[in-house]
């Protein structure tokens, strides 16, 4: 089947399958006022997705309900609950594995619950698209949003993508699909969003038109056979290499190994025009830099405001994707600063590691402020621990309320 | 997928593996009246397999394969064990993809083959051994059948975990002494084909792989009530020669010995009464079919 021979055709809604450019770039946009969960429905309205599995865990419950909802109304083809995250990602590639187009949900303790598929996935090169509504993974019980679980992802062969805002959500749930898609790619990807500050509170989103849907997935674009018993079964191998102690047998895994990450390296060329870049900057000429992902890029725009009132001239680094990692994009970005600054939504700090990492003279980076738990992190948060950083002399928080 | 679809290039002929050519020219896809019989003739399933030797695995595997009855539109899915050594030998589409979620890989690759073929038959067949299907993966297995997922489950029960080395598990006997029970197991094997009946299943068979026309049988009422109705599950005896202490030649009679009557593996059936009136119709158009297939014998 030829995706494309589709195009301009409609779907049993009514929907006209839509090249993907001219939706996200030329068709008309209707500003909404809608919760991030709403978004995640609004987006999988227009995704031609075939199976979604559910489960419920905070923050994202409410989206996978919503999408529910999609399907009783008929715009997503199968629906149904999972018995707990690992099974649930199970009966995703069971999907995928079968040519359908898998999309599902998941948060926290959930996405630690299922992690073993996660490698098994790429392995496999399912293009599956899993939305990430961050939250607490450590005990005491937290349901609190936290980004530490997608330093878990990161080296899972996924692609792995972190929304700012709403915006950022609605796009990009819908650009992930032709992404991961993609035969030179075939991966599958997860989007990740900070929970609650940006799947519970409601922004004006600019929607594509609710008559205007992807083409669908077609499975026989796939570097890997479909599992649908339509194309010749092979015998793969007369010595199976699964368990094998030889040097063939070994090969055979590094190989493949390294092809997921080439082909995680190929998503880049998708990636740049949909996205506009793996990174944004604003201002990367000065001195001082914010560098980070998420809404912590949010509240790194508010501390930029209130540090120029002072006098100070501060850029920013909005990094959209985190695998692939947009080393080249950040090595240049960063080459005029003295101080980069990271602001992370975890107690661990992986995003200035993976930064130190990347930039020369690493000891410009400055790894904070770091808030975890469901901490907010107030703009003066950051103004502080620049100004801190940089030896002036600071009103503390702490010491405006006395 | 139609056997018209598998064709090997003229060049390359001579130099493709021998069951392949055969696939290509000799294959029972297609025939009705494919069955055990073939095992030995056609070797379009699967022709080598690398487990020891004379384990009953290997000989259940050639039933279950030969007895299917649409190989060309079934898919299977296995676990990771013995079995995950032999289906990469299978001209089957199969997955694996981890160690007991086969039953969930199953539930979505119904749903997916379902919505993308409609009117058309894609069985889905579940094959694992017993420590996927009933320890590590037992929330799988049941929760697909409280789905009501239609397709096959089938258990080799070989009573331990054959590929790790024989330590303990659930369908273990009680008392037996392996690795990691070194006092003996301490509990009962687990009841699952009474479990199965009671979670939903409509068709559940208990027996061991000593006769073949048996499981050609039992496989291919499990696919086709599968189909149709609702959830069907298969616990096959395979004993591992190996970790139980016995010699190559010796399987058969191990499996003959655990399926006399009172034995855990003596013959245990259950059917549900739709399940029942299927057969019951399907046998009577067979009747039909034969007698009208003699009647025009007869005129001609």
């Amino acid at each position: 089947m030829d995706s494309h021979s589709i195009i301009g055709t409609k779907n049993k809604k009514g929907q006209v399958y839509t090249d993907p450019n001219h939706l996200f770039f030329e068709a008309p946009r209707i500003p909404s006022f809608f919760t991030g969960s709403e978004v995640i429905k609004e987006a999988i309205r227009r995704a031609s997705v075939d199976l979604m599995v559910a489960y419920p865990i905070t923050p994202q419950s409410e989206a996978a309900a919503l999408i529910g909802e999609l399907y009783a109304e008929g715009y997503v083809t199968d629906y149904m609950r999972g018995e707990n995250e690992f099974g649930v990602m199970s009966e995703c590639a069971g999907g995928s594995f079968g040519g359908a187009r898998v999309f599902t949900t998941t948060a926290g303790p959930g996405t630690m619950r299922a992690m073993e598929n996660f490698p098994m996935w790429s392995g496999a090169r399912l293009p599956i698209e899993m939305i990430v509504t961050c939250r607490g993974i450590n005990s005491p019980l937290s349901i609190q949003p936290d980004t530490l679980e997608m330093y878990f992802l990161l080296e899972t062969g996924m692609l792995v993508w972190h929304a700012e805002t709403a915006q950022d959500f609605y796009d990009w749930i819908l650009m992930g699909f032709m992404v991961a898609e993609q035969p030179d790619v075939h991966l599958p990807i997860a989007i990740c969003c900070d929970g609650f500050f940006v799947t519970h509170t409601k922004d004006v989103v600019n929607l594509t038109p609710v008559d205007m849907c992807l083409p669908p997935y077609d499975p026989y674009r796939s570097p890997v056979p479909c599992m649908d018993m339509e194309c010749p079964p092979v015998r793969m191998m007369r010595d199976p290499f699964v368990m094998k102690s030889n040097y063939i047998s070994y090969a055979t895994h590094a190989s493949w190994q390294q092809e997921i990450r080439a082909a995680i390296e190929r998503s880049r060329k998708h990636t740049i025009p949909l996205l506009g870049g793996l990174i944004e900057t604003e201002n990367a000429d000065a001195e001082i830099l914010i560098v980070s992902s998420g809404t912590a890029v949010s509240q790194g725009r508010e501390a930029i405001r209130l540090l120029a009132e002072e006098g100070l001239r501060v850029g920013l680094v909005k990094i959209k994707s985190v695998r692939p990692w947009p080393y080249h994009e950040i090595r240049e970005a960063t080459k005029h600063a003295k101080h980069i600054f990271v602001p992370e939504f975890n107690v661990a700090g992986w995003m200035a590691r993976e930064i130190k990492a990347t930039v020369p003279d690493s000891d410009r980076v400055v790894a904070g402020p770091q808030v975890a738990g469901g901490m907010t992190m107030p703009p003066e948060v950051i103004v502080e621990h620049i100004q801190r950083t940089l030896g002036k002399s600071v009103a503390t928080l702490a010491a405006r309320g006395s | 997928m139609s056997k018209e679809k598998i064709q090997i290039c003229e060049e390359f002929f001579d130099i493709m593996p021998p069951e392949y050519q055969a696939l290509v020219t000799n294959a029972t896809w297609g025939k009705e009246g494919r069955g055990w019989k073939d095992v030995g003739v056609n070797k379009e399933l699967i022709e080598q397999h690398s487990l020891c030797a004379g384990c009953p695995e290997s000989m259940a595997f050639r039933y279950i394969l030969a007895s299917l009855p649409n190989p060309e539109d079934t898919v299977m899915v296995g676990s990771t064990g013995c079995t995950s050594l032999v289906f990469p030998h299978v001209g089957i589409h199969n997955i694996h993809s981890l160690f007991g979620n086969q039953n969930a890989v199953a539930s979505g690759l119904k749903r997916a083959l379902t919505l993308r073929f409609p009117g058309k038959v894609k069985d889905v067949v579940v094959l694992a051994g017993d420590g996927a299907t009933v320890d590590i993966g037992l929330d799988y297995t049941l929760q697909s059948w409280f789905r009501q997922e239609k397709f096959t489950t089938i258990c080799f029960d070989n009573e331990l975990y054959a590929n790790t080395g024989g330590q303990e598990s659930g369908l273990m006997q009680k008392g037996f002494v392996a690795k990691m029970a070194p006092m003996g197991k301490q509990f009962d094997k687990v009841r699952l084909p009474e479990i199965a009946r009671e979670s939903g299943c409509v068709y559940v068979v208990n027996c061991t792989v000593s006769k073949p026309s048996l499981i050609e049988k039992v496989v291919k009422n499990a696919v086709l009530i599968a189909r149709e109705i609702g959830p069907t599950y298969l616990q096959l005896y395979t004993p591992c020669i190996l970790e139980i202490g016995k010699n190559s030649m010796e399987g058969l009679q191990e499996m003959r010995d655990a399926e006399k009557p009172g034995e855990r593996f003596a013959y245990k059936e259950y059917i549900s009464d739709q399940a029942k009136a299927f057969l019951t119709d399907l046998a009577e158009k067979e009747k039909a079919k034969k007698a009208s297939a003699k009647e025009a014998l007869a005129q001609a």
